[in-house]
Protein backbone atom coordinates (compact mmCIF):
# COMPACT_ATOMS: atom_id res chain seq x y z
CA UNK A 1 0.00 0.00 0.00
CA UNK A 2 3.12 2.04 0.94
CA UNK A 3 4.55 2.04 -2.72
CA UNK A 4 0.76 3.83 -3.59
CA UNK A 5 2.23 7.22 -2.46
CA UNK A 6 4.60 9.66 -3.85
CA UNK A 7 7.63 9.89 -2.09
CA UNK A 8 7.02 13.65 -0.95
CA UNK A 9 3.71 12.36 0.65
CA UNK A 10 5.13 8.98 2.02
CA UNK A 11 7.65 11.74 4.14
CA UNK A 12 5.10 14.38 4.49
CA UNK A 13 2.67 11.90 6.81
CA UNK A 14 5.89 10.08 7.97
CA UNK A 15 6.86 13.87 9.86
CA UNK A 16 3.52 14.34 11.09
CA UNK A 17 3.22 10.41 12.95
CA UNK A 18 6.71 11.47 14.04
CA UNK A 19 6.19 14.67 15.39
CA UNK A 20 2.91 13.97 16.61
CA UNK A 21 4.34 11.02 18.42
CA UNK A 22 6.60 12.98 20.06
CA UNK A 23 4.50 15.84 21.37
CA UNK A 24 2.07 12.99 22.81
CA UNK A 25 5.56 11.51 24.49
CA UNK A 26 6.87 14.50 25.97
CA UNK A 27 3.30 15.15 27.16
CA UNK A 28 3.58 11.91 28.71
CA UNK A 29 6.73 12.88 30.48
CA UNK A 30 5.03 15.86 31.91
CA UNK A 31 2.33 13.95 33.72
CA UNK A 32 5.17 11.98 35.21
CA UNK A 33 7.94 14.68 36.21
CA UNK A 34 5.96 17.93 36.77
CA UNK A 35 5.60 18.83 40.87
CA UNK A 36 2.26 19.82 41.45
CA UNK A 37 -1.10 18.53 40.16
CA UNK A 38 -2.02 22.17 38.55
CA UNK A 39 1.64 21.71 36.15
CA UNK A 40 0.32 17.52 35.88
CA UNK A 41 -2.85 18.75 34.15
CA UNK A 42 -1.27 20.80 31.63
CA UNK A 43 0.69 18.15 29.47
CA UNK A 44 -1.63 15.67 28.59
CA UNK A 45 -3.61 18.38 26.83
CA UNK A 46 -0.38 18.19 24.10
CA UNK A 47 -1.45 14.73 23.39
CA UNK A 48 -5.01 15.65 22.70
CA UNK A 49 -4.68 18.67 20.90
CA UNK A 50 -1.73 18.51 18.39
CA UNK A 51 -0.15 15.50 19.26
CA UNK A 52 -3.34 13.56 18.47
CA UNK A 53 -4.55 16.14 15.76
CA UNK A 54 -1.32 15.34 14.12
CA UNK A 55 -1.27 11.44 13.81
CA UNK A 56 -4.92 11.73 12.61
CA UNK A 57 -4.14 13.92 9.92
CA UNK A 58 -1.57 11.62 8.72
CA UNK A 59 -4.06 9.01 9.07
CA UNK A 60 -6.72 10.79 7.08
CA UNK A 61 -4.45 11.71 4.68
CA UNK A 62 -2.70 8.43 4.07
CA UNK A 63 -5.67 6.62 3.24
CA UNK A 64 -7.49 8.86 1.30
CA UNK A 65 -5.17 8.75 -1.01
CA UNK A 66 -4.72 4.56 -0.59
CA UNK A 67 -8.08 4.01 -0.82
CA UNK A 68 -8.67 7.14 -3.25
CA UNK A 69 -11.78 7.75 -1.85
CA UNK A 70 -11.95 10.45 1.32
CA UNK A 71 -11.56 9.26 4.77
CA UNK A 72 -13.02 11.86 7.38
CA UNK A 73 -13.19 9.28 10.29
CA UNK A 74 -10.05 10.77 12.26
CA UNK A 75 -11.74 14.41 12.10
CA UNK A 76 -15.07 12.93 14.19
CA UNK A 77 -12.13 11.63 16.33
CA UNK A 78 -10.67 14.70 16.79
CA UNK A 79 -13.84 16.32 17.35
CA UNK A 80 -15.25 14.07 20.26
CA UNK A 81 -11.58 14.16 22.00
CA UNK A 82 -11.42 17.99 22.01
CA UNK A 83 -14.44 18.55 23.69
CA UNK A 84 -14.69 15.66 26.07
CA UNK A 85 -11.35 16.60 27.25
CA UNK A 86 -12.20 19.62 29.03
CA UNK A 87 -14.62 17.84 30.84
CA UNK A 88 -12.56 15.68 32.45
CA UNK A 89 -10.25 18.10 32.94
CA UNK A 90 -11.84 20.47 34.47
CA UNK A 91 -13.38 17.85 37.04
CA UNK A 92 -10.23 17.39 38.34
CA UNK A 93 -8.82 20.02 38.47
CA UNK A 94 -12.16 21.91 40.76
CA UNK A 95 -11.85 18.70 42.82
CA UNK A 96 -8.48 19.62 43.72
CA UNK A 97 -9.27 23.32 43.79
CA UNK A 98 -12.26 22.18 46.64
CA UNK A 99 -10.02 20.05 48.52
CA UNK A 100 -6.77 22.45 48.76
CA UNK A 101 -9.25 25.35 49.76
CA UNK A 102 -10.94 23.16 52.35
CA UNK A 103 -7.83 21.91 53.91
CA UNK A 104 -6.14 25.62 53.60
CA UNK A 105 -3.15 24.65 51.33
CA UNK A 106 -0.58 26.96 50.39
CA UNK A 107 -0.79 28.56 46.66
CA UNK A 108 -4.19 28.37 45.77
CA UNK A 109 -6.57 31.12 45.62
CA UNK A 110 -9.07 31.51 48.01
CA UNK A 111 -12.84 31.41 46.69
CA UNK A 112 -13.88 35.21 46.85
CA UNK A 113 -16.54 36.11 49.79
CA UNK A 114 -20.22 36.30 48.26
CA UNK A 115 -21.54 39.73 49.72
CA UNK A 116 -20.56 39.55 53.30
CA UNK A 117 -22.12 41.81 56.43
CA UNK A 118 -20.31 44.62 57.19
CA UNK A 119 -18.26 43.03 60.10
CA UNK A 120 -19.05 44.63 62.98
CA UNK A 121 -15.42 45.43 63.80
CA UNK A 122 -13.21 44.08 66.96
CA UNK A 123 -15.36 44.74 70.72
CA UNK A 124 -13.39 46.93 72.67
CA UNK B 1 -40.66 23.43 12.71
CA UNK B 2 -39.68 25.13 15.52
CA UNK B 3 -41.45 21.82 17.95
CA UNK B 4 -39.89 19.04 15.60
CA UNK B 5 -36.35 21.05 15.27
CA UNK B 6 -35.52 22.71 18.54
CA UNK B 7 -31.97 22.83 17.80
CA UNK B 8 -31.59 22.84 13.64
CA UNK B 9 -27.83 23.37 14.19
CA UNK B 10 -27.10 20.16 16.61
CA UNK B 11 -28.76 18.36 14.24
CA UNK B 12 -27.46 19.27 11.08
CA UNK B 13 -23.92 18.30 13.11
CA UNK B 14 -25.09 15.15 13.90
CA UNK B 15 -26.33 14.48 10.51
CA UNK B 16 -22.71 15.19 9.33
CA UNK B 17 -21.28 13.22 11.86
CA UNK B 18 -23.25 10.13 10.94
CA UNK B 19 -23.45 10.62 7.29
CA UNK B 20 -19.06 10.44 8.15
CA UNK B 21 -19.19 7.63 10.25
CA UNK B 22 -21.11 5.74 7.80
CA UNK B 23 -19.09 6.98 4.75
CA UNK B 24 -21.85 7.35 2.09
CA UNK B 25 -24.50 10.05 1.32
CA UNK B 26 -26.97 6.92 -0.14
CA UNK B 27 -30.53 8.18 0.42
CA UNK B 28 -31.24 5.30 3.44
CA UNK B 29 -28.15 6.73 5.20
CA UNK B 30 -29.41 10.08 4.72
CA UNK B 31 -33.37 9.35 5.81
CA UNK B 32 -32.05 7.56 8.88
CA UNK B 33 -29.12 10.07 9.85
CA UNK B 34 -31.95 12.83 9.59
CA UNK B 35 -34.46 10.84 11.62
CA UNK B 36 -31.63 10.02 14.64
CA UNK B 37 -30.69 14.10 14.43
CA UNK B 38 -34.14 15.13 14.78
CA UNK B 39 -34.58 12.68 17.65
CA UNK B 40 -31.14 13.87 19.32
CA UNK B 41 -31.78 17.61 18.97
CA UNK B 42 -35.84 16.73 20.44
CA UNK B 43 -33.89 15.20 23.47
CA UNK B 44 -31.30 17.87 23.63
CA UNK B 45 -34.02 20.61 24.21
CA UNK B 46 -34.56 18.92 27.82
CA UNK B 47 -31.06 20.15 28.97
CA UNK B 48 -30.50 23.15 26.49
CA UNK B 49 -32.49 25.45 27.21
CA UNK B 50 -31.81 28.76 24.57
CA UNK B 51 -31.55 27.84 20.52
CA UNK B 52 -27.83 28.27 19.74
CA UNK B 53 -27.01 30.45 16.50
CA UNK B 54 -23.95 31.45 15.45
CA UNK B 55 -24.88 35.38 14.20
CA UNK B 56 -21.14 35.73 12.11
CA UNK B 57 -20.11 32.38 10.70
CA UNK B 58 -17.14 33.91 9.32
CA UNK B 59 -16.10 35.48 12.89
CA UNK B 60 -16.68 31.99 14.01
CA UNK B 61 -14.27 30.58 10.88
CA UNK B 62 -12.37 33.40 12.15
CA UNK B 63 -12.10 32.24 16.04
CA UNK B 64 -11.04 28.85 15.05
CA UNK B 65 -8.20 29.76 13.01
CA UNK B 66 -6.65 32.03 15.41
CA UNK B 67 -7.15 29.28 18.64
CA UNK B 68 -5.40 26.51 16.09
CA UNK B 69 -2.59 29.16 15.21
CA UNK B 70 -2.39 29.76 19.16
CA UNK B 71 -2.96 25.44 20.36
CA UNK B 72 -0.05 24.98 17.68
CA UNK B 73 2.02 27.76 19.51
CA UNK B 74 1.64 26.67 22.66
CA UNK B 75 2.46 22.93 22.34
CA UNK B 76 5.38 23.87 20.88
CA UNK B 77 6.24 26.41 23.51
CA UNK B 78 5.26 23.40 26.19
CA UNK B 79 7.06 20.39 24.90
CA UNK B 80 10.39 23.32 25.05
CA UNK B 81 10.06 23.67 28.69
CA UNK B 82 8.77 20.03 29.04
CA UNK B 83 12.44 18.66 27.35
CA UNK B 84 14.42 20.81 29.78
CA UNK B 85 15.85 18.60 32.13
CA UNK B 86 15.03 20.23 34.84
CA UNK B 87 11.34 21.75 34.05
CA UNK B 88 10.76 24.72 35.89
CA UNK B 89 8.02 26.51 34.59
CA UNK B 90 6.51 29.76 36.04
CA UNK B 91 2.87 28.65 36.82
CA UNK B 92 0.16 31.00 38.32
CA UNK B 93 -3.69 31.33 38.44
CA UNK B 94 -5.33 34.13 36.96
CA UNK B 95 -8.40 35.55 37.93
CA UNK B 96 -10.16 37.72 34.81
CA UNK B 97 -12.83 39.53 34.67
CA UNK B 98 -15.05 38.52 31.55
CA UNK B 99 -17.74 40.70 29.53
CA UNK B 100 -19.01 37.55 27.78
CA UNK B 101 -22.29 36.59 29.65
CA UNK B 102 -23.80 33.71 26.94
CA UNK B 103 -23.75 30.63 27.64
CA UNK B 104 -22.50 28.73 24.59
CA UNK B 105 -19.52 31.34 24.11
CA UNK B 106 -18.37 30.72 27.75
CA UNK B 107 -18.40 26.91 26.72
CA UNK B 108 -16.41 27.68 23.76
CA UNK B 109 -14.03 29.87 25.62
CA UNK B 110 -13.67 27.07 28.03
CA UNK B 111 -12.70 23.97 25.20
CA UNK B 112 -10.49 26.66 23.36
CA UNK B 113 -8.18 27.33 26.73
CA UNK B 114 -8.11 24.17 27.96
CA UNK B 115 -6.93 22.74 24.48
CA UNK B 116 -4.60 24.84 24.63
CA UNK B 117 -1.99 23.11 26.55
CA UNK B 118 -0.56 26.49 28.05
CA UNK B 119 -4.01 27.31 29.81
CA UNK B 120 -6.52 25.58 31.61
CA UNK B 121 -10.13 26.90 32.92
CA UNK B 122 -10.95 25.88 36.66
CA UNK B 123 -13.77 27.51 37.74
CA UNK B 124 -16.35 30.14 36.52
CA UNK B 125 -17.80 32.36 39.00
CA UNK B 126 -21.66 33.40 37.75
CA UNK B 127 -21.94 35.72 40.83
CA UNK B 128 -18.89 38.07 39.96
CA UNK B 129 -18.36 36.68 36.29
CA UNK B 130 -14.85 36.17 36.80
CA UNK B 131 -12.79 33.09 35.55
CA UNK B 132 -10.48 31.44 37.33
CA UNK B 133 -7.37 29.98 34.98
CA UNK B 134 -3.91 28.28 35.75
CA UNK B 135 -1.46 29.31 33.28
CA UNK B 136 1.36 27.27 32.59
CA UNK B 137 4.04 29.43 31.72
CA UNK B 138 3.00 32.98 33.40
CA UNK B 139 5.48 35.69 32.15
CA UNK B 140 2.93 38.26 32.49
CA UNK B 141 -0.34 38.32 33.87
CA UNK B 142 -1.52 41.92 32.92
CA UNK B 143 -0.45 40.95 28.90
CA UNK B 144 -2.10 37.48 29.30
CA UNK B 145 -5.12 38.82 30.15
CA UNK B 146 -5.80 41.33 27.73
CA UNK B 147 -4.25 38.68 24.85
CA UNK B 148 -7.75 36.70 25.66
CA UNK B 149 -9.47 39.56 25.95
CA UNK B 150 -8.14 40.61 22.87
CA UNK B 151 -7.77 37.70 20.60
CA UNK B 152 -11.01 35.62 22.22
CA UNK B 153 -13.66 37.56 23.72
CA UNK B 154 -13.84 40.91 21.18
CA UNK B 155 -14.94 37.76 19.11
CA UNK B 156 -17.13 35.64 21.20
CA UNK B 157 -18.93 38.61 22.08
CA UNK B 158 -19.76 39.11 18.31
CA UNK B 159 -20.63 35.95 17.44
CA UNK B 160 -22.96 35.64 20.74
CA UNK B 161 -23.84 38.93 21.74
Amino acid sequence: MIDDLPLWLSILVSIMVVLGALLTMAGCFGLVRLKSFYLRIHSPTMGTSMGGGLILLASAIYFTITRERLVLHELVIFLFVTLTTPVTLMLLARATLFRDRVEGNEGVPRRQAKKEPESPGPIV
Amino acid sequence: MKRILPHPLLAAIILILWLILQQSAGLGHLLLGSLIAVGVSLAASAILPERVRIRRPLKFAQLMAVAGLDIIRSNLAVMMVLFHPRPAPKAGFIEMQLELKSETGLAILAVLLTATPGSAWLEYDRERSTVLIHVFDLVDADEWVRTVKQRYEALLLEIFP
